[in-house]
């Protein structure tokens, strides 16, 4: 058969040589490779081509899109190695080397500040906030009844669905100074929360708004993981005497084991990335000392400050460590023979 | 395993129902769960979804209640005792907030179309088994999922393309997404491949085998990307503090910014005595940015469990 079939076998048998379904053979397909008129290999290209122009049309739009936004800006990176003046492109913008990384290798204290800033939230959001959803789900996992069940998740799922702004602005409703809580404690002499526009509890504040939002949205995953364990397992140890503990603990957790690992890894390879649109809302009342953390520092630094190439230096390093952060996660997840996010390859 | 096959010997058959938790019930039901773990359990969870309620009942009430309520009890009301849509009516007499609102709307609108149309037609064209190309275009959309060329790049990008204080600025940067035409090209590959045979036997072409097998056929996929990404785009908010300039581009997003997270005053247009209180006029425009994702919402959930694990397994 001529045509060459990738993916899923030789399925859907297509007429080789023609521009338009109707010129083909009725049943086109293997029977007929006798009318080919020459071998496959020297008209492949060009008839292939030519059969496929319509196809190749459909992808033309969605190629492009992703040329044009994804690998041009990839591109543009260069810029990290110019210096950039807003008059002229790219491309005219001279040349100066590794300047522009001097910010990094001198440490620049705004840019050490913003670092470790983002190691420490990063560090505290692994810590406080990756187990609430396992926690989570394992809870909602030994809720005996379907409907019960199903009502609480449809609850806590909905703030995964909010935008940042309408976070932000619910919690300053609730817990600002002028707030629902606040009021209300006034007026019957309970401790008030002052959590907004603290420069110490920033962090804290930060971190029970991504816990409010996504810790219900968490759950999804590790619920799928237990959905699959098979029933006859949990039987097994019931038989053997044992009673819910030991099966959370020989059953359940060993199920989800790999998918802890596996959103670990990719936790730690996004180490550099904290919530930036969450910050960079709520970083006026508290300060930039309290608050910047790398992305928000390349906006204002670049993009307010005009430092293009610095920032963009900036960007650069930190994506490239990311990645190397992932694929070194993912190879300490092989060692202790654990699947990871990449196949061993 | 159902009810109609149980037979007392059977090991696979669960009686008392089918699903997990009353299977799980069976094998435990000898020993009752301890009342103090139940009661413990049940008061978490209430604390947790009281979390998520309260809130946006005390910013819903808060934006129906009338002036007089608003300001006796302190600016905040749990239950209106005359609710009025007053605060509506002032933000939407054709202020920023009307405007804004409309340009939300037609971002997400245009938006959520166009990308799930190419998104689609990508994903078509890279299902077809042994097309011309396809392999590297396959491998040319998977490798974006592994970088992200930084803001910088991307501002200047749409700097240089002229885009900047344009609605496309908003819309054209994010119409693919390579996990959307992995998902939606698995969707296709599904499709039965006697099926498209007999319609290009009949004489249909691709774009007429798209139209009216593959997207019929996928109905459900194609419907949870529009509905995802139109609640990307409605919820969009730093590419237009990035690339939108003049306030009456703003979408809704940032309105929502200015006036109820830095709280500058709202200007309604009243010429009337009756103005609503500040905060009436913050929580309808926060009660408006939040009642189209809570419209969608329970047509995403039916879904979008699925398609989350399908992403994570797929990575």
């Amino acid at each position: 058969m001529a045509v060459t079939t990738g993916g899923r076998g030789a399925r859907s048998p297509r007429p080789e040589v023609s521009g338009s379904p109707d010129d083909a053979p009725p049943s086109g397909g293997a029977t007929k490779t006798s009318r080919s008129p020459a071998p496959n290999r020297k008209t492949t290209w060009w008839a292939r081509l030519k059969r496929d122009k319509f196809l190749l049309l459909l992808a033309v739009p969605g190629v492009f899109l992703v040329l044009l936004f994804q690998y041009v800006p990839l591109i543009g990176n260069i810029i990290a190695f110019k210096d950039y003046q807003p008059y002229l492109s790219i491309w005219e913008s001279p040349w100066v080397g590794l300047e522009n990384f001097d910010i990094i290798f001198t440490g620049d204290p705004a840019f050490i500040n913003a670092l470790i800033n983002t190691l420490v939230i990063s560090f505290v959001q692994i810590v406080l906030v990756f187990p609430i959803p396992i926690a989570l789900a394992l809870l909602l996992n030994s809720l005996l009844s379907e409907k019960i069940k199903r009502t609480v998740q449809s609850i806590l799922y909905l703030p995964h669905f909010m935008s940042w702004v309408i976070v932000v602005a619910t919690f300053q409703h609730m817990l600002g100074d002028a707030g629902l809580y606040n009021t209300w404690a006034r007026e019957h002499n309970i401790f008030e929360i002052n959590l907004i526009g603290e420069p110490e509890l920033f962090i804290t504040l930060i971190t029970s708004q991504v816990i409010w939002k996504d810790a219900g949205w968490g759950t999804i995953i590790f619920l799928a993981a237990i959905s699959r364990v098979s029933i006859e397992l949990y039987e097994a140890v019931a038989i053997d005497g044992g009673g819910r503990m030991r099966q959370l603990w020989h059953v359940t957790l060993p199920a989800i084991r790999g998918v802890i690992i596996l959103l670990l890894i990719l936790k730690l390879g996004d180490v550099l990335t904290v919530g930036f649109e969450q910050i960079y809302l709520q970083q006026a009342p508290v300060g930039r000392e309290a608050s910047e953390v790398l992305d928000t520092y390349v906006y204002n630094y670049g993009v307010i400050g005009g430092n293009w190439g610095a920032s963009a230096a900036v960007g650069l390093v930190k994506g490239l460590v990311g990645t190397l952060l992932v694929l070194g996660a993912n190879k300490i997840a092989h060692l202790f023979g654990e699947r990871g996010v990449y196949s061993k390859w | 395993m159902t009810q109609a096959t149980q037979r007392p010997n059977a090991r696979t058959s669960k009686p008392g129902g089918s699903d997990r938790a009353s299977q799980m019930r069976l094998i435990n039901g000898a020993k009752p769960p301890n009342p103090v773990v139940r009661g413990l359990k049940g008061v978490i969870l209430l604390i947790a979804c009281a979390m998520v309620v309260v809130p946006f009942w005390s910013v819903i009430a808060t934006s129906l209640a009338d002036p007089a309520q608003v300001l006796a009890e302190g600016g905040y009301v749990m239950w209106p005792k005359e609710p009025t849509l007053a605060a509506y009516e002032a933000i939407f007499r054709g202020g920023v907030v009307t405007r804004a609102t409309l340009v939300s709307i037609f971002v997400t609108l245009v938006g959520s179309g166009l990308s799930v149309t190419v998104v689609a037609l990508l994903a078509y064209s890279l299902s077809r088994p042994g097309s011309f190309g396809s392999s590297k275009i396959l491998l040319l959309v998977l490798f974006t999922m592994l970088f992200n060329a930084g803001m910088i790049p991307n501002y200047l990008l749409i700097k240089e393309l002229g885009l900047i204080d344009s609605y496309w600025a908003l819309i054209l940067p994010t119409l693919t997404n390579a996990f959307q035409i992995i998902l939606m090209r698995g969707f296709f590959l599904e499709v039965p491949g006697e099926i498209i045979d007999a319609a290009r036997i009949d004489g249909a072409g691709e774009l007429r085998i798209l139209t009216t097998i593959m997207v019929p056929l996928s109905k459900a996929v194609i419907a949870v990307i529009a509905l995802f990404n139109a609640v990307t785009y409605w919820n969009a908010f730093f590419n237009a503090v990035l690339y939108i300039n003049s306030t009456e581009k703003w979408p809704l997003q940032l309105v929502l910014r200015t006036y109820v997270v830095d709280g500058t005053a709202v200007q309604a247009d009243v010429s009337g005595e009756m103005v609503p209180p500040q905060l009436s006029l913050q929580m309808a425009i926060l009660v408006v940015s939040l009642v189209p994702i809570c419209l969608v919402y329970p047509f995403l959930q039916k879904h979008f469990a699925q398609g989350v694990v399908i992403g994570a397994v797929k990575g």
